[in-house]
């Protein structure tokens, strides 16, 4: 089958500064990509071309075998949602948080669901609780909820347990597997954690000063990198 | 402290006993300003989103300046604009509108106007970011995003909201110049209150402002509920 994202000689650029520069990247249908890099290397402003917030400046990249542009129809936008690091939610109660996203495709979301999405992340006493009254780890549970009850194609993950204990890490990383199996829906999980990379993901995409180093299976990555740079990186290592 | 005390009961007695004059007063009190602040939000609102939920404000370098100057407007300056254009000899005096409540709805709602877009466009562009972003990522249309952040910004659009209310209901200077103060045609509390001090009876003007006061708590508490739920 055809990838679900390439991109071809894509350029990003702020004020005629080249922050993303990729020669060549395919992602595949169902697979789980973790894009990892250190601080400023490109990982977020490609999530950003992904999640169709910005066209690339240059080049081109292809959703579904369509150019990606502002005359993307919305159907096709609405078919990859994104989960960040701070959960962003509304102000409003969690139930309604967790039904934003379909509510905006004109469904709303069955009550039998809503008590099995808020039964399955612990959040049942809380769903009329004020959403801007969670911790950050209950917080974080109804973003991933909300992104996922539209069964989205795509899933594209910025950095979303960054600030998190390893309860709640360990909680969303199972309920993105378990989603991403019974949906088979593509994952982009943007991490800076190299453990976290090695535990979810399918291939691993290294990025440095914007540009894509090395692109290998999670297995390869870790145990025979191809670049001196990823093999750093691997190691925990600093690398710029 | 005699005066103070008077004032209280006389105040109390014009409500208890429901004055003819006082209730004409409060009518075309809430009459005015009710319409200018519905003109104003009906306006303001729109205006205040379009530019709150852009990116880059279009020349924000010269339209913030006159939208802050708009919101330190005196109130006089807005009457009297206002009378010029309404005037026999103005441009839009054929509509012979000058001392009527339509010209004090006018100059009201210049005066509110700038209230609520500035405040509106500042509590948006308050807003964190991320709900932005995250609004998109979701699937939003522009009409949905805009939406869901005037929303989010609810606190602070009420807030411009009743800025501009309490702007309007106590301002004297536009309606005095642009209305006359004309007994049952044109008169409201601010312009009854300043006849009666002319004439000397404080405690009727005391009473008068003390019913002023007591409508705007009525309509802020209001608006606060409003916010609460």
């Amino acid at each position: 089958m055809p990838p679900i994202y390439q991109l071809q000689h894509a350029q990003k650029a702020y004020d005629g500064r080249v922050v993303l520069d990729i020669d060549a990247l395919a992602i595949g249908r169902g697979e789980v990509l973790a894009l990892v890099g250190p601080s400023g290397s490109g990982k977020s402003t490609l999530l950003r071309l992904l999640n169709f917030l910005e066209p690339p400046t240059a080049g081109a990249l292809t959703f579904d075998g369509r150019a990606v542009g502002d005359d993307l129809p919305l159907s096709e936008r609405r078919r990859v949602t994104a989960v960040f690091q701070r959960p962003a939610l509304l102000r409003r109660s969690v139930a309604a948080n967790i039904g934003y996203g379909l509510g905006l495709r004109g469904e709303k979301l069955p009550p039998e669901e809503l008590a099995a999405w808020l039964e399955r992340l612990g959040l049942t006493h809380l769903a009329r609780q004020s959403a801007l009254r969670l911790s950050a780890g209950e917080a974080q549970r109804v973003a991933m909820a909300r992104a996922l009850v539209v069964r989205p194609d795509v899933l594209l993950l910025d950095e979303p347990t960054a600030n998190l204990d390893p309860y709640n890490v360990g909680l969303i990383e199972r309920l993105v597997a378990e989603e991403q199996r019974a949906l088979g829906m593509t994952v982009v999980w943007v991490t800076h954690d190299i453990f976290q990379a090695r535990r979810v993901a399918d291939r691993v995409a290294f990025l440095l000063a914007g540009r894509l180093v090395e692109v290998a299976d999670a297995e390869t990555f870790f145990t025979a990198p191809a670049t001196a740079q990823a093999a750093a990186f691997a190691r925990g290592e600093l690398v710029y | 402290m005699e005066t103070l005390l008077d004032a209280l009961r006389e105040a109390l007695r014009l409500l208890i006993d429901l004055d003819p004059a006082l209730v004409e007063i409060i009518g075309m009190t809430l009459r005015v300003t009710g319409s200018a602040l519905l003109l104003a939000v009906l306006l303001g609102l729109p205006i205040g989103a379009a530019l709150g939920l852009r990116e880059r404000i279009p020349a924000a370098g010269c339209l913030m300046p006159i939208i802050y100057t708009g919101m330190a407007l005196p109130p006089v300056v807005a009457g009297l604009f206002v009378y010029l254009i309404l005037s026999n000899q103005g441009p839009l005096g054929g509509l012979d509108w000058l001392f009527t409540a339509r010209a004090m709805v006018v100059s009201q709602t210049i005066i509110a106007l700038p209230l609520v877009i500035g405040l509106t466009l500042t509590a948006l562009r308050g807003l964190d970011p991320g709900i932005k972003l995250q609004v998109r990522s979701l699937g939003a249309t522009r009409l949905q995003l805009a939406t869901a952040l005037l929303l989010e910004a609810r606190l602070g659009v009420l807030a411009a909201i009743i800025a501009a209310f309490g702007g309007i209901v106590s301002e004297v200077g536009a309606v005095m110049l642009v209305g006359g103060n004309i007994e049952g045609q044109t008169r409201v509390l601010t312009t009854a209150i300043v006849l009666e001090t002319r004439r000397g009876n404080f405690a009727l003007a005391l009473a008068l402002g003390i019913i002023l006061l007591l409508l705007a708590f009525l309509t802020n508490w209001l608006f606060h509920k409003l916010s609460d739920g």
